[in-house]
């Protein structure tokens, strides 16, 4: 209870606390000579988030560059090593399987999610209202979903007894139904099982994420055009393929970049059902080991560094495509 | 033959059937999950959950894993813990990012494409990239100052506010581009100042988008991880934290973890489902323009 009661202080001193910043901010800028005024006075409005972000995001993320080049002793101190903290990350047995799981995931997750959210959208677009709403509540619910519940969840599902006793995991139930030997699935390597078996888990719970942006895209395909191919007598498949996809394409290519941002940095997932274990890590996992288990700052920095430079370019794109939207607006 | 096809086709058969099958395969894990929470500790490690399906009377149905989860007392403090982080970092970065929204929005100066184009930019960095640093930075401050912020919820709330900043601005920036400028220029007309443009006019306008954010934020902050593992840790468990260590332990069975989940889980459901559409239209807004 006290810790609510603490929380509730937070709002309300902070609330108060920024409502009189900017009050004071427009106060002193009101009362600057007109020309200074005009100048100054968007930073009152913009300024304090600058702030915030320049000194606990820009800042730490160059920081988190610059310990990537350096060796921290116990002490805490740092001293500069140039590449060392690559070539010790390069020379771990983990690492090309890593950079594998990682382009797995980048390959696999997101183009999956895009289309099953796609077949979603469009079987629930043809159904009428009420069943719609129904089923998108239901694909759309995994989403509400921690990370660390879904691990509960589908580590359960991935149970594994020995054979001869009974399965309670629901996968090992089915596979032994159809007559196969029970499976510890999550440390099954061949063809990467246990990988994919955590891919199933991110597009469970992002493919309602996906359908609901779709599905408003497929809605507002212009009426017309549908009638126009009925008219001239295509079929539902071409209707859909033909007229409805290019006209979503915009749609289905954000979902696609935003899920493959997701499958990038994916790391809870692997975390909660493996903790990078049975070759099976990721680069985000990796900092996260190296950081909190072994204290290897540098190592751990350097696989940041790896993670952000694949991101970058998903990010100049992003800064393009805004861009873009802009000058069109 | 052809009643059929025609009833077939009335009822929407064929794409209803496909949306079933697909609904219950979304629906089966969280179902299994309700199941096994509600069984015997016994039965849930014997048997699948399935099997109620054919003696569903002879199951000792019981209630007596969320029992223990609240009477051991370790899930009631992590509810109440979740609840101190999640509330303040919900709240707080939105007057913050309301500000600077209206600022992109509406104002203009110098460099306003430059720091804009940086918060996109901004928006697909990962957590992990500012952690590390930002740690240092509090333990450096504690050293200096003596007041600790590590381990204290504030820390989450500082770098959960942080980080969600440039989503918020750019949902909120994207809504009130939507304002027509014209009723903001006839306010200036009549000699009313930003600050109360803001306060009077676009903020009340805002409310829905700001609705939707902190829908979106609430979720996003009760199921986090990371930043309560690094930032409070230990010092106030909260959901996540004490479910992944319980789910580590494994000595008390599925049911009790199962159990522990839903009880987290059901936060978020009850969010979701009496605010759907706003979030909903808070996803629209954030993925598609």
């Amino acid at each position: 209870m006290k810790d609510l009661i603490g929380a509730v202080e937070a709002i309300v001193i902070g609330i108060l606390a920024t409502m009189f910043l900017y009050w004071l901010g427009n106060k002193i800028v009101r009362s600057l000579p007109r020309k200074i005024k005009s100048a100054l006075e968007a930073y009152v409005f913009i300024g304090p988030v600058l702030l915030i972000i320049g000194g606990f995001l820009v800042w730490p993320v160059i920081q988190s560059i610059r310990l990537s080049f350096m060796e921290e002793d116990l002490t805490g101190a740092t001293s500069w090593v140039g590449l060392q903290n690559f070539r010790d990350l390069f020379a771990e047995d983990y690492f090309w399987t890593m950079i594998i799981n990682n382009i797995l995931w980048i390959a696999i997750v997101p183009i999956v999610t895009v289309i099953c959210g796609l077949a979603m959208a469009q079987f629930a677009n043809n159904v009428g209202t009420k069943r719609e709403k129904i089923f998108k509540s239901i694909f759309f619910m995994p989403m509400t979903i921690s990370f660390v519940s879904a691990a509960v969840i589908w580590r359960y599902i991935y149970a594994y007894a020995p054979d001869g006793q009974e399965q309670v995991g629901l996968l090992n139930a089915l596979w032994t139904l159809v007559g196969g030997t029970p499976q510890a699935w999550l440390q099954l390597q061949q063809f990467k099982i246990n990988d994919l078996l955590l891919m199933v888990i991110f597009v469970w719970l992002n493919a309602g994420f996906s359908m609901v942006l779709l599905s408003a895209a497929i809605k507002s395909v212009p009426e017309d055009t549908l009638e126009a191919g009925r008219v001239d007598g295509a079929s539902t498949r071409q209707i859909f393929f033909k007229i409805i996809l290019p006209q979503i394409w915009p749609t289905a290519l954000a979902v696609f970049i935003t899920t493959l941002i997701g499958a990038m940095k994916i790391f809870d997932i692997v975390l909660a059902m493996t903790g990078g274990n049975y070759n099976t890590t990721v680069l985000a996992q990796t900092f996260f080991l190296e950081y909190f288990s072994y204290g290897n700052t540098g190592k751990a920095m350097a696989a940041v560094v790896l993670l952000m430079a694949a991101i970058t370019p998903v990010m100049i794109y992003q800064i393009r495509h805004y861009r873009k939207m802009e000058a069109a607006r | 033959m052809s009643t059929f096809r025609r009833l077939a086709e009335k009822y929407r058969l064929g794409s209803t059937l496909t949306l079933l099958f697909l609904a219950i395969i979304w629906l089966i894990p969280t179902i299994g999950l309700l199941i096994t929470s509600l069984r015997e500790k016994t039965e849930a490690q014997t048997s699948g959950w399935w099997v109620i399906f054919t003696n569903f009377a002879e199951q000792n149905w019981t209630t007596i894993a969320y029992k223990e989860m609240f009477t051991s007392g370790k899930l009631g403090t992590s509810f109440i813990s979740s609840l101190a982080v999640t509330i303040p970092a919900t709240i707080l970065p939105l007057l913050f990012a309301a500000y600077a929204a209206y600022g992109f929005t509406f104002m203009r100066f110098k460099g306003r494409e430059v720091y804009f184009s940086i918060i996109i930019g901004l928006l697909v960095v990962p957590l992990q990239a500012a952690l590390v640093p930002v740690l240092k930075m509090f333990i450096s401050f504690t050293e200096k100052t003596g007041i600790p912020i590590s381990g204290q919820y504030a820390a989450a709330w500082i770098v959960h506010a942080t980080f969600a900043m440039p989503l918020a601005i750019y949902i909120l920036r994207n809504y009130m581009s939507t304002i027509p400028v014209p009723l903001i220029e006839a306010a200036r007309v009549d000699g009313a100042e930003n600050f109360t443009i803001f306060w009077r006019l676009v903020f009340p306008m805002s409310i829905p988008a700001l609705a939707s954010f902190a829908i979106f934020q609430f979720l996003w902050v009760w199921n986090d991880y990371l930043i309560a593992f690094v930032f409070v840790g230990n010092e106030h468990p909260v959901l996540t934290y004490t479910l992944l260590s319980m789910l580590g332990q494994h000595s008390e069975g599925w049911q009790t973890v199962a159990a522990g989940s839903f009880i987290s889980l059901s936060v978020p459901l009850f969010v979701f489902f009496s605010l759907q559409r706003y979030f909903v239209r808070g996803l629209t807004a954030g993925a598609v323009k």
